[in-house]
């Protein structure tokens, strides 16, 4: 069985929004870092700055080889093309296609996942012609999970994958996630305050507070 | 009923049609642009787009006729190509599109903003390009709003009188659309054809109100997020 291989992840980033503000250094090496952090710490922007989704005042974000930001360097890699999969905490998928069209939308020539790989692995073969709407939250996050691993990407962000879900469907998706960090030996960093999920699934942990790291045990 | 009455609403039905797809393409980008950017001068475009909406359409049909009149910057071009625009079909699709565009822009525009922009930076981290991102998850998402808005444009080209009159004037056969046509045979006493024309009038504008309000009831998806 293929292991994710350790992410390399340098941030060195500064973020202003409003009152706001993200302050962020930290390096670590993982296959599965976990944000912690009441709400309000800056969990979803950090992850949405690593997707290139928010762009930084400053700083500089390197995952594995490859620079994804850097302002000194004037580098701003477009979130196109940084294959970062991220899965929202409200999965987000596009209300106007079937689950299969969702789950394709990003799948390339070159996906290295078949889809009857990831089908299989988040056990939803039976979903695939459905509508979204009728969907239920736990559907909802692994078909999302579903579309995000088709674009094939090098590293998944998750932002409180179990926030949507209700107490028994929770404990459901942890073994999905080791799954897709086991079988599809693809890394993971997740955000979420749910501290028994977070021993479950993380190998090293980044506390955040305020926009700040709060006591890193990478840094 | 004469032919030329089905003749009149045959040219009025494909004008007004001609002038929503000519302007489909203009009247969508600018309202994308407007929802979704911001640029220098937006709030004069913005103004200006929205002029027709506002203005006497005789006036707008002036300023046409200033335009693309013989002695007008476009229409001293035009007529260097070879193109003869005013009292021409070509004349009556123009005023139709211009005084149907703010109504295009205007919903289509809201249609963009009830589309969550979320939708679309986690299309960018799916692949995909602006271009992509448009025609497959923006535009579908807005597309019962833009639908709604180049139905209200057609419906008003349908009616248009005052800038048509200007730039097209009401040439039996060549550039009478209905509403002209009924303003003509009201003036010279032919009631009973201006009753048939008022009657297949009511009838177009009522297939338009039905279609609308199917198109405003159908259930969409929801673009918010």
């Amino acid at each position: 069985m293929p292991e994710a291989p350790r992410l390399s992840l340098r941030i060195d980033v500064s973020l202003r929004q409003g009152a706001f503000t993200l302050q962020v250094r930290h390096q670590v090496e993982s296959r599965a870092l976990a944000l912690v952090g009441p709400s309000g710490a800056g969990k979803t922007t950090l992850l949405e700055t690593i997707a290139g989704l928010r762009k930084p005042d400053a700083g500089e974000i390197v995952v594995g080889d490859r620079v994804l930001f850097s302002s000194a360097r004037s580098i701003d890699v477009p979130s196109r093309l940084r294959r970062i999969g991220y899965l929202p905490q409200d999965a987000l998928l596009f209300p106007h296609l079937n689950v299969r069209r969702n789950i394709l939308y990003g799948a390339g020539h070159d996906s290295r996942l078949a889809l009857e790989r990831v089908l299989e692995v988040l056990e939803i073969e039976d979903l695939l012609h459905r509508r979204v709407g009728g969907l239920s939250g736990g559907e909802r996050q692994r078909i999302a999970l579903a579309r995000a691993l088709m674009a094939a990407p090098a590293l998944l962000l998750l932002d409180e994958p179990l926030a949507a879900l209700d107490d028994p469907l929770r404990w459901r998706i942890i073994p999905y996630l080791e799954r897709i960090r086991h079988e599809l030996a693809l890394p993971i960093i997740v955000a979420s305050h749910d501290h028994r999920f977070v021993r479950a699934i993380a190998e090293a942990v980044l506390p955040l507070a305020g926009g700040r790291v709060a006591c890193a045990d990478g840094d | 009923m004469g032919s030329d009455v089905w003749q009149t609403t045959a040219f009025t039905l494909w004008t007004a049609l001609a002038a929503t797809l000519v302007m489909l393409p203009p009247g969508v980008a600018l309202a994308w642009l407007l929802a979704r950017r911001t640029f220098v001068g937006k709030s004069l475009v913005d103004t200006i787009a929205s002029l027709p909406l506002v203005m006497p359409p005789v006036a707008t049909g002036l300023i046409l006729l200033y335009l693309i009149g013989r002695r007008g910057p476009i229409g001293r071009l035009l007529e260097t190509w070879g193109i003869e625009v005013v009292f021409t079909w070509k004349a009556v699709i123009l005023a139709m599109a211009v005084m149907g565009f703010p109504l295009l822009v205007r919903t289509a525009r809201a249609g963009f903003e009830e589309v969550s922009p979320r939708y679309e930076q986690l299309a960018a981290t799916l692949g995909a390009g602006p271009g992509r991102i448009f025609f497959t998850v923006t535009l579908p998402l807005a597309g019962r709003a833009v639908a709604a808005g180049a139905l209200l444009a057609f419906s008003r080209a349908l009616g248009e009188f005052g800038a048509t009159i200007l730039v097209a004037g009401s040439i039996p056969g060549r550039t009478r659309t209905l509403a002209l046509a009924i303003f003509s045979d009201t003036e010279v006493g032919h009631d009973a054809r201006a009753a048939a024309l008022l009657g297949i009038s009511v009838v177009i504008a009522f297939i338009a109100v039905t279609v609308s309000n199917a198109l405003v009831r159908r259930r969409a998806p929801d673009a918010h997020a």
